[in-house]
C-alpha cells in the first residue's frame, strides 16, 4: 500500500513521460520515478484526479514542463499535496521551460487568439539540446536532494551527456534531409523540433490553438495545400487522427503520428527512442 | 497739471506692454528661425542615416526574429510590481427562465425551508450572480483565494468564499482558514460555475440551503499510500441553514468530519468517493409555514441537526484523454435526523412541544461529452420527507394541519442539459426540468444559459 518503493532514495513526480524519462537516465535505481501523464493523455486537459494527489503528496522532486503547460491541473495538486518539498521555490520544484530559450513567446495576449501561453511554447523537449540543458539542472536537484548518492548520480549525468551529444550528431545527419520541408502540424507541440531540424511549419490542423479543427478552417487548410502542398502532416499519440486522414485524403499529402513523448509508439521506449522514431518516421514520409 | 499729470502717467503704463510685445515677437521670430534651422539639420542627418540602414535592412530583418525572441524571453518575466498582483478572474452568467409554476412560490413540501435561496430561478431574462476571484500564493507558507459574488439586482456584493490555505506544511497536513465551501458531499464545493447542470440537487436545497460555506477552519490529511485517502474536521461558525441564525457565542457553531477515498481503474477510469457527518445545534431556527385558519406564521425549531453525506464520483475517458469524449457519473445521498423542540407561532401562541424527523434524499446524474465541444446529462433528484413527529400535533394542542409545510411527502425531479462549450472559458446551456417540489404541482422549468471566464486559468476540482 506504500506508494513507493524502499528502495529508491528518492520519489520524483514527472508531470510529463519525458521528463519521467529524463530523471530515470539520471537516477538509475536511486529514484522512483511516476509520470502524471501518459502519451496517450494530452498535457494541457488532465483531471486533478484523487490518485495523483496521493502520489505528489509523497513526492521528493516535482518535474514539469512549465509555463503553463499544466495550469489546469497542477496548481490544485500543490494546494492539496500537503507537501513542502515541491513547491514553487524549493529546490523539489523544477520547471524544466525556465532553463531552456523559449519559442513563439506572443507579442499579443488575448484569449480571442486561442489558449495561448504567455511565457511561450511550453513543449520545450521535441529539441534535442533542451534535453540536455535539462539534465544537467535535474542532476543538479538530485545531487542537492539525495547527497549520500551525489557521485552517483555525477557519473550517470556525465554518461548520459557524452551518449546524448554523440546521438544528437547522430540526428543531425539523419535529419539534414529534412530541412526546409513544410509540414502541417496539429497543434503547435512540435514547434521545438521543428526548429531544430529546420523544417518548415505550413499550417496547423487547429484554427487556433486548443481549439479543435471545425470543417470551415479544414476546408481553409485544403485550399490552401493545393496552392502550396505540403510534404507531411503531423500529429500526436493523443489527438484524433481523424483531422490529419481527412486532410491527407483530400490533398494526397501523406499524414504520419510522430510519438510526440515516450511511450508515443512502439520505438518510442525511451529519449534515444523517441527522437530516433520521430526522425525515421519523418524521413519515410516526405521520402 | 494733475490731470496732464494723469495723462502721462497713463500714456507711459499703456505704452510698457507694447513696448514689452514688441521685442518678445522679435525674439520668437528669432527662436523660430533657429528652430527651423534645426529641424532643417535634423531632416538632412535622418536622410542619410536611413540611406545608411537601407543597406542593413535585411541583416537587421533576418536577425529581428532572433532579437524580438530575446526581447520577449527577457520580458516574460515582468520587472514592475504589478508582476506580484494575484491572479483575477471574473466569471458572468446571464439566463432566460421559463417556468410554468411561479418561482417566487418555489418549496419544497415536506422539508423545513431554508433559509438561503433555493428558487430554481427567474422567469424571463436575467443576468445571474456575477463573480470576482482573486487568488494568490501569499508567502512560502500560505495561499490567499476571495471569491466575491455580486448579485445583480440590490447590487450587494457577498463573500463566497475568502479564506488562507497552508501550502508550507509537511506530511500530508493541509489547514484552512476563514470562510470556505464546507467539505460536506461532492458538489458543495464546486462553485456554481463548474457545476454539470444550471442548479443545484434537490438534496442540496433541502439540507444545506441550497451550497453551505461556512465561517471556520478547516483541518485535512492526505495519508501517504497510493490509493487516495484523506480525513478531515471542519469547525465552523454555524452562520448558515442547518444551524440557524448567526449565534452570539465563543464556541462552534457547527462541526463537520469528513473523509475520501479515490483512485484510478486502469488509464481509463478515475473515482472518488466520500463520507461527511456535519452536526449542529439549531437554536430558534425560524421557517414561515400557514396555520389551519390560513394565517402566516412565523415557527422555530431548537435543537440537534445531524446530517450523513456519502457522495461518490467516476469519470471515464478512453486511455485517460477526455479532450473528445468522457463520462462522468456523480451521485450524492444525505441523510439527516433532527430532534429537539418546535415553537408554533413565535409571535402569538408560541406553544412549544418536541419535534423528530428522520429525512433522507439523493440524486445521480451522468453527463458525457459526445463530441469536443459538446455535452449532454441527465439528473434524477428524489427527497423523502419521512413522517415528521410533531409534538403539539402528537398531544392533540394542534392537528396537522397547522403545519402543511411539514406534511409527509417526496419530491422529484427529472432533469436534462445540453451544453456547447466552444473553449474552456464559456459555455452555453440549454436545460430542461419537471421538478416536483411542490405538491401536487409540477413545473416544467427552461434554463438557457451563458456562463463564461475571464482572466486567470483556474484550476477545476476532480
Amino acid at each position: 500500500m506504500l506508494a513507493w518503493p524502499a528502495g529508491a532514495a528518492l520519489n520524483v513526480f514527472a508531470c510529463e513521460p519525458e521528463w519521467g524519462a529524463l530523471a530515470q537516465e539520471l537516477g538509475g535505481d536511486k529514484v522512483s520515478v511516476f509520470s502524471a501523464t501518459t502519451a496517450l493523455q494530452d498535457p494541457h486537459r488532465i483531471e486533478a484526479r484523487p490518485s495523483l494527489i496521493a502520489r505528489i503528496r509523497n513526492a521528493d522532486l516535482l518535474i514539469c514542463s512549465g509555463s503553463e503547460l499544466e495550469v489546469g491541473w497542477l496548481p490544485l495538486l500543490l494546494t492539496q499535496s500537503g507537501n513542502d518539498r515541491i513547491q514553487l521555490g524549493s529546490p523539489g520544484y523544477l520547471e524544466a521551460s525556465q532553463y531552456v530559450v523559449k519559442l513563439e513567446i506572443p507579442k499579443v495576449i488575448d484569449r480571442a487568439l486561442g489558449d495561448i501561453h504567455p511565457a511561450g511554447n511550453p513543449h520545450i523537449h521535441l529539441d534535442p539540446r533542451n534535453i540536455a540543458k535539462v539534465a544537467e539542472v535535474l542532476t543538479g536537484r538530485l545531487v542537492e536532494l539525495d547527497h549520500a548518492n551525489a557521485d552517483l548520480y555525477k557519473t550517470r549525468a556525465d554518461s548520459f551527456a557524452k551518449r546524448w551529444q554523440s546521438a544528437i550528431e547522430g540526428w543531425a545527419t539523419r535529419a539534414a534531409a529534412l530541412k526546409g520541408v513544410p509540414v502541417v502540424v496539429y497543434h503547435k507541440d512540435m514547434s521545438y523540433f521543428i526548429n531544430w531540424s529546420g523544417m518548415r511549419e505550413a499550417g496547423a490542423l487547429e484554427p487556433k490553438p486548443g481549439i479543435p479543427p471545425t470543417p470551415s478552417h479544414l476546408a481553409e487548410l485544403v485550399e490552401r495545400m493545393q496552392r502550396n502542398p505540403a510534404k507531411a502532416i503531423v500529429y500526436s499519440p493523443y489527438n484524433n487522427p481523424k483531422a490529419a486522414e481527412f486532410l491527407s485524403e483530400r490533398t494526397k499529402i501523406p499524414d504520419v503520428m510522430l510519438p510526440y513523448t515516450v511511450g508515443g509508439t512502439e520505438k518510442a521506449k525511451d529519449l534515444f527512442g523517441l527522437f530516433d522514431d520521430t526522425i525515421d518516421r519523418l524521413r519515410a514520409t516526405v521520402k | 497739471m494733475f490731470r496732464s499729470m494723469w495723462c502721462a502717467m497713463a500714456l507711459a503704463v499703456a505704452a510698457l506692454p507694447a513696448q514689452a510685445q514688441e521685442s518678445d515677437t522679435a525674439k520668437m521670430r528669432e527662436e523660430l528661425r533657429q528652430l527651423q534651422q534645426r529641424l532643417q539639420q535634423l531632416e538632412r542627418r535622418l536622410q542619410e542615416t536611413e540611406a545608411k540602414s537601407g543597406k542593413a535592412e535585411e541583416a537587421a530583418q533576418r536577425a529581428e526574429s532572433t532579437a524580438a525572441q530575446a526581447a520577449a524571453q527577457a520580458s516574460s518575466r515582468p520587472q514592475t510590481e504589478s508582476a506580484l498582483n494575484p491572479g483575477v478572474s471574473v466569471i458572468l452568467n446571464g439566463v432566460y427562465g421559463n417556468f410554468s409554476r411561479d418561482p417566487n412560490t418555489y418549496r419544497l413540501n415536506g422539508f423545513v425551508p431554508t433559509m438561503g435561496d433555493v428558487a430554481a430561478g427567474r422567469r424571463g431574462l436575467s443576468l445571474g450572480e456575477s463573480e470576482l476571484a482573486f487568488m494568490s500564493n501569499i508567502d512560502h507558507m500560505f495561499r490567499g483565494t476571495l471569491i466575491a459574488s455580486i448579485s445583480p439586482d440590490n447590487s450587494s456584493i457577498d463573500v463566497e468564499e475568502g479564506y488562507i490555505q497552508t501550502i508550507g506544511l509537511s506530511h500530508g497536513f493541509t489547514i484552512k482558514a476563514g470562510r470556505f465551501f464546507s467539505a460536506v458531499g461532492y458538489q458543495n464545493q464546486i462553485h456554481a460555475h463548474a457545476w454539470d447542470f444550471a442548479d443545484t440537487p434537490l438534496a442540496m436545497k433541502a439540507f444545506l440551503g441550497n451550497q453551505l460555506n461556512e465561517d471556520g477552519i478547516q483541518f485535512r490529511w492526505v495519508a501517504p499510500t497510493d490509493l487516495y485517502f484523506d480525513v478531515g474536521v471542519e469547525f465552523g461558525r454555524g452562520r448558515q441553514f442547518p444551524s440557524g441564525v448567526d449565534r452570539n457565542k465563543n464556541g462552534f457553531g457547527s462541526t463537520n468530519f469528513f473523509t475520501h477515498l479515490g483512485g484510478d481503474l486502469g488509464q481509463s477510469i478515475a473515482w472518488q468517493t466520500g463520507l461527511a457527518h456535519l452536526r449542529t445545534s439549531p437554536q430558534d431556527r425560524t421557517f414561515g409555514d400557514v396555520d389551519s385558519a390560513g394565517t402566516a406564521v412565523t415557527n422555530s425549531f431548537t435543537g440537534k441537526s445531524r446530517l450523513w453525506v456519502l457522495d461518490g464520483v467516476l469519470k471515464w475517458s478512453p486511455n485517460g484523454n477526455p479532450t473528445y469524449n468522457n463520462f462522468k457519473l456523480q451521485g450524492e445521498y444525505f441523510r439527516r435526523n433532527e430532534d429537539g423542540n418546535l415553537t408554533f407561532d413565535t409571535a402569538g401562541a408560541a406553544l412549544t412541544d418536541g419535534l423528530s424527523s428522520r429525512q433522507s434524499g439523493w440524486y445521480l446524474q451522468g453527463v458525457y461529452q459526445f463530441l469536443p465541444q459538446w455535452r449532454f446529462g441527465y439528473r434524477y433528484d428524489r427527497l423523502d420527507s419521512g413522517t415528521t413527529n410533531v409534538g403539539l400535533v402528537n398531544s392533540g394542542t394542534l392537528s396537522a394541519a397547522d403545519f402543511p409545510i411539514l406534511e409527509a411527502y417526496q419530491p422529484k425531479r427529472h432533469t436534462a442539459m445540453i451544453d456547447w462549450n466552444p473553449s474552456e472559458f464559456s459555455r452555453i446551456r440549454l436545460q430542461f426540468a419537471r421538478d416536483y417540489s411542490r405538491l401536487n404541482q409540477p413545473d416544467n422549468q427552461l434554463l438557457l444559459q451563458y456562463i463564461v471566464s475571464l482572466g486567470a486559468h483556474g484550476a477545476h476540482r476532480f
